[in-house]
């Protein structure tokens, strides 16, 4: 369970760093994000709504079913479109509107 | 004061919060509300933006009166799932504020799910449906509306700071980002850090280690720092057991009870109902069923339809989006295959046990000074999210009603009460060789021994008196070891402090899993020296430690009436 940064999306905001409720992830010499600890992640999720540059990637660790899929969250407005992006398979777009609640 | 190890700064404030998560938040928010003149200082160790066990958000409030029902069915239905180890004046005066905070909270902005009439939807007798995604942020907006609210993010309170009479006057911490300590002299301190996670080996002991149901960065800090400075606590060894998704340790209720779904072993047989409907009892059910040769244990999924799939696939998004990305990578969708269950590893979190500070109904711990909300307060289980705002909100109205007899100490003093903390900080700052063993190491040798010898998933969350022992003898080693640690940065020096605030609570653990003789709730723990209910132990075991050893205290139960402190 973690993250990966992609570097050349980042632009070096801050706002994943902020977001993380531990901590985890820190500043590079070029103030670009990088995750300094990966097994600490608890996959929250805080990090990739934070982002507006699709930067942040989540991924489920090999441990756990990890198959090299990754996930981004693009906003717009009240909306967050969740993408899950599938080796091999096309990609999967799930949308969740803030202003309705949950089914379950 | 400048140092080349350590610089130093002090804070002066009238209340001091520690912790900016749910019950934090709202403390800070109560007090700013009803005394806008009271200076007000928050510290949170990440951010308050996201932090504490709301980061990924909730999916429903799971304590709420709804139509039909009332304060008393719900302190009888707790009293029934805690097999009568609670405090009825601790629930009763949670139980009674949760509608009128769950108003505050549509209020402040949260979206709840409401019927054509308006009414909000419930999903069973005490639980309301909302899109909580963003309900610590929301929490956080609020909070910052108040002017009067101070909030430093990014410092790691590690103890609590005692005048001469024993009242808690302030509290010491540092910077996680820069070597730099912070003493602060408060008239009052509400500990508001959360619960324990990460005292056993976790489910996913590799790589998704963190992958666990509470917050891996709830350390039991708010525990640790009380139990050294002598605070009496109650009920740990009631622990809490989940019963989770395998693997991503998603919930399981939001497919159990929002799809309405069985549970089944391996032999596809419905087998919960051998084991009754408590928390304990259903965590109990899919490991004993296990040990029998009958596990895996499954949620029965095949066959829902594609409507209800994509809204659980939405639905996990908002509070475990890893559960989501599994079922789209693996292509094992519910509607194809039963979702795997599994019990998770033992956590100390008085938001769903009995575990935490032994409070009066203000939620006043025994130290003068110190109160005490949400997962660190013990006595009162199943508050969850809106039972810890409430427990923010008693305490912080405590604190104004006994403000006048708490004066500041001076910044002076404080400097003074704070300097051993100072030098331990310098110590594990000054440069050394490499130590030989790391925080993570040891961390991971502590869990070991938990699982082994405390009660873990590998005993089948069993234990005996000798195993108990063996259990103490392995964590007095990691603590030996973990003293003698030294590290580089600011952010090693956090990691370090967890590892002891873990072993305190660990230690604290161990004496009250010795001190229960019975075993009261099977699915959390299962004493094998006394392997069944005994009625004549129907009392709570409290502790109090004095330095070097934790005393054991036997308390009636509270029925009816209020408990007040005798101090």
């Amino acid at each position: 369970m973690s993250i990966h940064i992609e570097r050349e999306r980042c632009v070096g905001c801050g706002a994943c760093v902020e977001a993380c409720p531990g901590n985890l992830i820190k500043r590079d010499v070029d103030g670009k994000a990088k995750i300094k600890r990966p097994r600490e992640c608890w996959g929250c999720a805080s990090c990739l709504k934070a982002c507006h540059f699709g930067a942040v990637e989540y991924y489920l660790g090999a441990d756990i079913g990890g198959r090299g899929a990754t996930m981004t969250v693009e906003k717009e407005g009240e909306l967050a479109h969740w993408v899950i992006r599938r080796p091999g398979k096309e990609s999967v777009v799930l949308t969740v509107d803030r202003r309705n609640a949950n089914k379950y | 004061m400048e140092d080349e190890v350590l610089n130093s700064k002090t804070l002066k404030t009238d209340l001091l919060v520690i912790g900016g998560g749910t019950a934090g938040c709202y403390a800070a928010i109560t007090a700013a509300r009803k005394n806008p003149k009271l200076a007000v200082l928050v510290l949170e160790k990440a951010n308050v933006k996201r932090s504490g066990c709301l980061a990924a958000g909730v999916n429903a409030l799971n304590a709420y009166i709804t139509p039909g029902h009332t304060v008393e069915e719900y302190l009888e239905y707790v009293r029934w799932d805690a097999a009568k180890i609670i405090r009825d004046d601790l629930v009763l005066s949670i139980a009674k504020r949760f509608n009128r905070i769950t108003a505050d909270l549509e209020k402040m902005g949260l979206v709840i799910l409401k019927d054509k009439d308006g009414n909000y939807v419930s999903r069973g007798k005490r639980n309301i449906k909302i899109n909580g995604e963003n309900i610590k942020p929301i929490l956080v907006n609020e909070l910052n509306r108040y002017e009067n609210v101070t909030v430093v993010n990014h410092i790691n309170v590690s103890d609590l700071l005692l005048d001469a009479d024993r009242r808690v006057c302030g509290a010491v911490g540092f910077s996680v980002d820069y070597k730099t300590a912070f003493i602060i002299e408060a008239r009052a301190v509400i500990v508001a850090t959360g619960g324990a996670s990460g005292l056993y080996r976790p489910n996913n002991p590799g790589f998704s280690r963190h992958k666990m149901w509470y917050s891996p960065f709830n350390t039991g800090a708010g525990y640790a720092m009380g139990i050294r400075a002598g605070a009496e606590m109650t009920t740990f060894e009631m622990r809490f057991v989940a019963q989770r998704i395998k693997d991503t340790i998603a919930p399981t209720g939001t497919i159990a009870l929002g799809v309405g779904v069985q549970e089944v072993n391996a032999l596809g047989e419905n087998y919960a109902s051998r084991y009754g409907k408590s928390t304990s009892g259903r965590a109990y059910g899919a490991t004993h069923e296990a040990a029998l040769g009958r596990g895996p244990c499954y949620l029965a999924t095949k066959g829902i339809s594609h409507d209800e799939e994509e809204s659980l696939c939405k639905a996990y998004l908002n509070m475990a989006p890893a559960q989501t990305l599994k079922w789209l990578e693996t292509g094992e969708f519910p509607s194809s295959h039963n979702v795997q269950i599994e019990g998770t590893e033992p956590y100390i979190v008085g938001g769903h046990t009995a575990s935490g500070y032994w409070v009066d109904v203000g939620r006043r711990s025994t130290l003068r000074g110190l109160y005490a909300a949400g997962d660190v307060v013990g006595g009162a289980p199943k508050k969850f999210v809106t039972g810890a705002l409430a427990e923010g909100e008693i305490a912080a109205e405590s604190v104004l009603d006994d403000l006048d007899s708490l004066l500041p100490v001076g910044e002076e003093e404080a400097e003074r009460i704070a300097r051993p903390f100072l030098n331990e900080y310098k110590e594990r700052l000054e440069p050394a060789d490499d130590s030989l063993y790391s925080v993570e190491e040891l961390e991971e040798a502590m869990q070991k021994t938990m699982d082994v010898y405390a009660g873990g998933r590998s005993a089948g969350y069993s234990y005996n008196s000798s195993q108990l022992d063996l259990a103490t003898e392995g964590i007095d080693v990691v603590d030996s070891l973990a003293k003698q640690v030294r590290v580089k940065d600011a952010d090693d020096l956090l990691r370090l402090y967890e590892l002891y605030d873990r072993i305190t609570t660990c230690r604290a653990l161990i004496a009250h899993l010795r001190a229960r003789h019975e075993t009261r709730w099977p699915g959390f723990g299962v004493n094998s020296d006394y392997p069944n209910l005994d009625e004549a132990a129907e009392y709570y075991v409290n502790s109090k430690f004095d330095g070097e050893r934790f005393h054991i205290i036997k308390r009636e139960l509270v029925k009816g009436e209020t408990y007040e402190h005798t101090h």
